[in-house]
């Protein structure tokens, strides 16, 4: 069955761009604009793999993902923090709050695409 | 990035849109500061506006906007974090880097030249150095944002023409005689600690895309593994190793392990330089011993037909454009799934009672009616899930644009029966073989303009891209007029690969053919959007993966036909149930040949695991079941009291199957593995039986490969 990736970012351009891009590899995707609004399409929508920024207002990445990761349901979730920011710091704090994995933005479709696969069975 | 695609375009223009408002609120802000208010909520939503115009100025590859608003935003995080004090002399410089960066936007939107920056981005630089006004010691600077192209969105292009091949379907070929001479193969060590298992990670996805990588496990070291009841299941005892190609880039392996976490066992070396793991014995194979249920072996079947495919005729028809517009409602396809596995189970049940029930009670209990229904359901039910190939057909014009302007050649399109409805999940995955049968026609089927003209043929290539429904399958068709195939060098190729012996005596069409062969084209990496660098050997294995088939037909000077013929469905499956040691399996009916019961003397062993059945003054190669699915041997049959099935694959051409017994034949509803577990090589998914008991289903193309049985002559001289 087609993957269902759910990805959170504050701005719609990127959004845009990574709907397109993953959407040509084969997965449909769903889109929320800040950790909140993500944190609300994740019970809606139970997708296979979030993919969420870390700068957004209301409720950043971190807490969204220490949030989802909160949640029974989603404890077995890959998430992807997709970010311009690249510190080791920044990394581990992802890690430690339950992210899978970390791409930089910009990103490559081809590179998002094996980062996904590799995250997502 | 592309600045012709439409789409980008689009999203581009969104990307502008979200620069002004950024600016409108960081301008805001910044007069906020200015005037006092250094609020948190002020602070950050400057900080994000700018970071937002960052992140999508390196996505659109705005370089002069992201390297500024990088450096405006380095300063603007420090005060976010209390390191430096938004004074009125730093708020200052912001507020003038603001309006550097509101002229660097314009610039990218119009165009222009990007703003002389050098200068504020200097003092935005002491700024940071000295945290504010305030001079202290120097810290590093951050890290410069990484360079535009290191992760850049620009699509390489890579001209397959700039490839000295005189005929190629691929450019990149890779023997397993160039090997030889090649770096040794890499040994990779892999044990993923406890959090590698925490936050989603699974470690297996990595095993798999070593495998991809053409990576084989060679050994899975479970010395660490406690007994059941002292099983932790979040933590992980296993100890893989896995070889890989050595031409496989280290770099691509290290890849791999990007998100593992830091304290798992990751070795990566050359095998000359490892430890020698490779000998070592293979684990014992976990097979309950269970008792097998003897039974008569069933007389061999004639042999079978290519069968006609599970869904019977009546199928979506394409509607007429002149009908009014029907009234639709939206429907999640996950209930459309469910209807059509309930279907499923529903015929399932339909041909137990019949097995069950005698001709006289079946009549009065008017168990035909009841099929019939059934049936008709099903129809119904997979012409709901039913979509015009069109919307695989509608990227084809925009590809044919690229590929004209990357290769010069000019191509005209005729496309027809694009109403012609197929499966979704059928649809879903038609779209890669197709965009890589256009490209073959493109780059090597089609002539340039001086040839075709020399030829007498019109400056303009045609290529006729055609759907049409036939019986129970989709005939999709890419014609070229070019030079057709040149079959003297595609056979002088395939000698010198290996695929066919110098003497071999093969007709055209087998020479064609040999185009799609494995190894006759190697590929090292598979795009899924370009389509790029994929041989048709892949092209053909994704076809059969769906059931179908590819055909080429050739007329040298006219052009190349490819047609694949695909199911309409993919969720029923006409095959052949056969056991093994009590446990029952499904052979896709589209694979069978034949079956045979072996006489004594008919198996003879070439050397150890390797063994032939001797059919009508041939040799084929078999295997035993047992051996691939590790049967323990007081569990095994002798070949005289088993079942071999003769079955068409990729690889290998004709190959026996020894199995114990055959069951019977029946439509049976395919259950994934890849949605419920993940993808297992070698099968193709799984099914449950009339009595609630599950049977795998075997992917045979994958099972023969994955064991490594060659054939041993071309098709045409063994069949």
């Amino acid at each position: 069955m087609t993957k269902l990736i759910l990805t959170v970012d504050d701005s719609a351009s990127m959004r845009a761009l990574l709907k397109t891009a993953l959407t040509a590899q084969g997965f449909r995707i769903e889109g929320a604009e800040d950790g909140e609004h993500g944190l609300a399409r994740m019970h809606e929508v139970n997708p296979d793999l979030l993919i969420t920024d870390i700068n957004m207002p209301k409720m950043d990445g971190f807490e969204l993902i220490e949030a989802v990761r909160g949640v029974s349901q989603f404890r077995g979730t890959p998430i992807l923090v997709l970010s311009t920011e690249f510190s080791d710091d920044k990394k581990t704090r992802a890690r430690e709050a339950g992210a899978t994995g970390w791409i930089t933005k910009p990103f490559d479709a081809d590179k998002l695409g094996a980062a996904i696969r590799r995250v997502c069975p | 990035m592309n600045g012709g695609d439409d789409g980008l375009d689009e999203i581009q223009a969104i990307f502008f849109e979200e620069c002004a408002e950024g600016l409108a609120v960081a301008e805001q802000g910044l007069s906020a500061m200015a005037e006092g208010d250094v609020s948190k909520e002020t602070i950050a939503g400057v900080f994000r506006a700018v970071h937002s115009i960052k992140g999508g100025s390196g996505a659109f590859g705005h370089t002069a906007l992201q390297t500024f608003s990088h450096r405006f935003e380095n300063v603007l995080d420090e005060v976010r974090g209390g390191k430096i004090v938004p004074d009125a002399a730093v708020t200052r410089i912001m507020l003038n880097a603001f309006d550097i960066l509101s002229d660097h936007v314009a610039a990218a939107q119009n165009n222009g030249a990007p703003p002389a920056d050098a200068a504020m981005m200097e003092q935005l630089d002491q700024v940071l150095a000295n945290k504010g006004a305030a001079p202290a010691a120097a810290e590093p600077a951050p890290a410069p944002a990484p360079a535009a192209d290191e992760f850049g969105f620009t699509p390489v292009a890579v001209s397959i023409e700039a490839i000295d091949d005189p005929f190629g379907f691929e450019p990149v070929t890779v023997s397993l005689d160039d090997m030889d001479g090649g770096p040794a193969d890499w040994i990779v060590r892999f044990g993923p600690s406890r959090a590698a298992l925490a936050n989603g990670g699974e470690p297996v996805l990595l095993i798999r895309e070593l495998e991809r990588m053409g990576g084989t496990v060679t050994s899975v070291d479970l010395s660490a593994l406690p007994p059941l009841a002292e099983l932790d299941p979040e933590d992980s005892y296993c100890l893989w190793t896995v070889t890989v190609p050595g031409p496989v880039a280290e770099e691509d392996i290290r890849d791999c392990f990007d998100f593992v976490a830091p304290d798992s066992v990751i070795e990566i070396a050359r095998a000359a330089t490892a430890t020698a793991v490779v000998s070592e014995p293979e684990a014992e194979p976990v097979f309950a011993p269970i008792a097998v249920v003897l039974e008569d072996i069933a007389p061999p079947a004639a042999p079978t037909p290519a069968p006609a495919p599970a869904t019977p005729a009546p199928a979506p028809a394409a509607r007429a454009a002149a009908e009014p517009p029907a009234q639709t409602i939206r429907v999640d396809l996950f209930k459309l799934d469910q209807l059509l596995n309930l279907v499923g189970e529903l015929v399932i049940q339909g041909s137990i009672l019949s097995d069950r029930l005698a001709p006289a009670d079946q009549e009065r209990v008017q168990l035909p009616q009841l099929a019939r229904l059934t049936r008709q359901i099903q129809d119904n039910v997979m012409s709901l899930r039913a979509q015009p190939i069109k919307q695989a057909f509608s990227r084809v014009p925009r590809m044919l644009r690229d590929l004209m302007a990357e290769t010069g050649k000019k191509v005209v399109l005729d496309t027809t029966g694009e109403g012609t409805e197929v499966d979704k999940g059928v649809l879903e995955k038609i779209g890669d073989p197709l965009t890589h049968m256009i490209r073959n026609a493109v780059d090597h089927g089609l002539e340039s303009s001086e040839e075709r003209i020399a030829a007498g043929k019109s400056p303009e290539g045609t290529i006729r891209l055609s759907a049409e429904q036939k019986g129970a399958r989709i005939i999709v068709r890419v014609a070229d007029d070019g030079r057709g195939i040149d079959r003297v060098r595609v056979r002088a190729k395939a000698i010198e690969k290996g695929i066919i012996a110098a003497d071999a005596v093969l007709g055209d069409e087998e020479i064609d053919a040999l185009i799609c062969a494995p190894g006759f084209s190697t590929a090292e990496t598979i795009s899924n959007i370009s389509g790029r660098g994929v041989g048709m050997d892949v092209v053909r294995s994704n076809v059969e993966a769906l059931g179908g088939r590819v055909e080429i037909q050739s007329v040298p000077g006219q052009g190349t036909t490819f047609t694949m013929a695909l199911p309409l469905t993919l969720a029923i499956l006409d095959g052949m149930i056969v056991r093994l040691a009590s446990q029952r399996y499904v052979l896709p009916l589209t694979n069978v040949v034949e079956t045979v019961k072996p006489e004594p003397g008919q198996v003879k062993s070439v050397s150890p695991g390797s063994e032939v059945i001797e059919l009508r003054d041939a040799y084929l190669p078999m295997r035993r079941m047992g051996d691939m699915f590790g049967v323990p041997p007081h569990l095994r049959r002798a070949p005289e009291e088993s079942v071999v099935i003769v079955v068409e694959s990729e690889a290998a051409g004709l190959v026996g199957l020894m199995v114990d017994t055959i069951d019977n034949r029946r439509e049976v509803v395919i259950k994934s593995l890849e949605d419920n577990l993940y993808p297992i090589r070698g099968l193709g998914g799984a099914t449950i039986l009339g009595d609630g008991s599950i049977a795998l289903i075997l992917d045979i193309d994958a099972l023969v490969a994955s064991h490594g049985i060659h054939k041993f002559a071309p098709k045409g001289m063994a069949a």
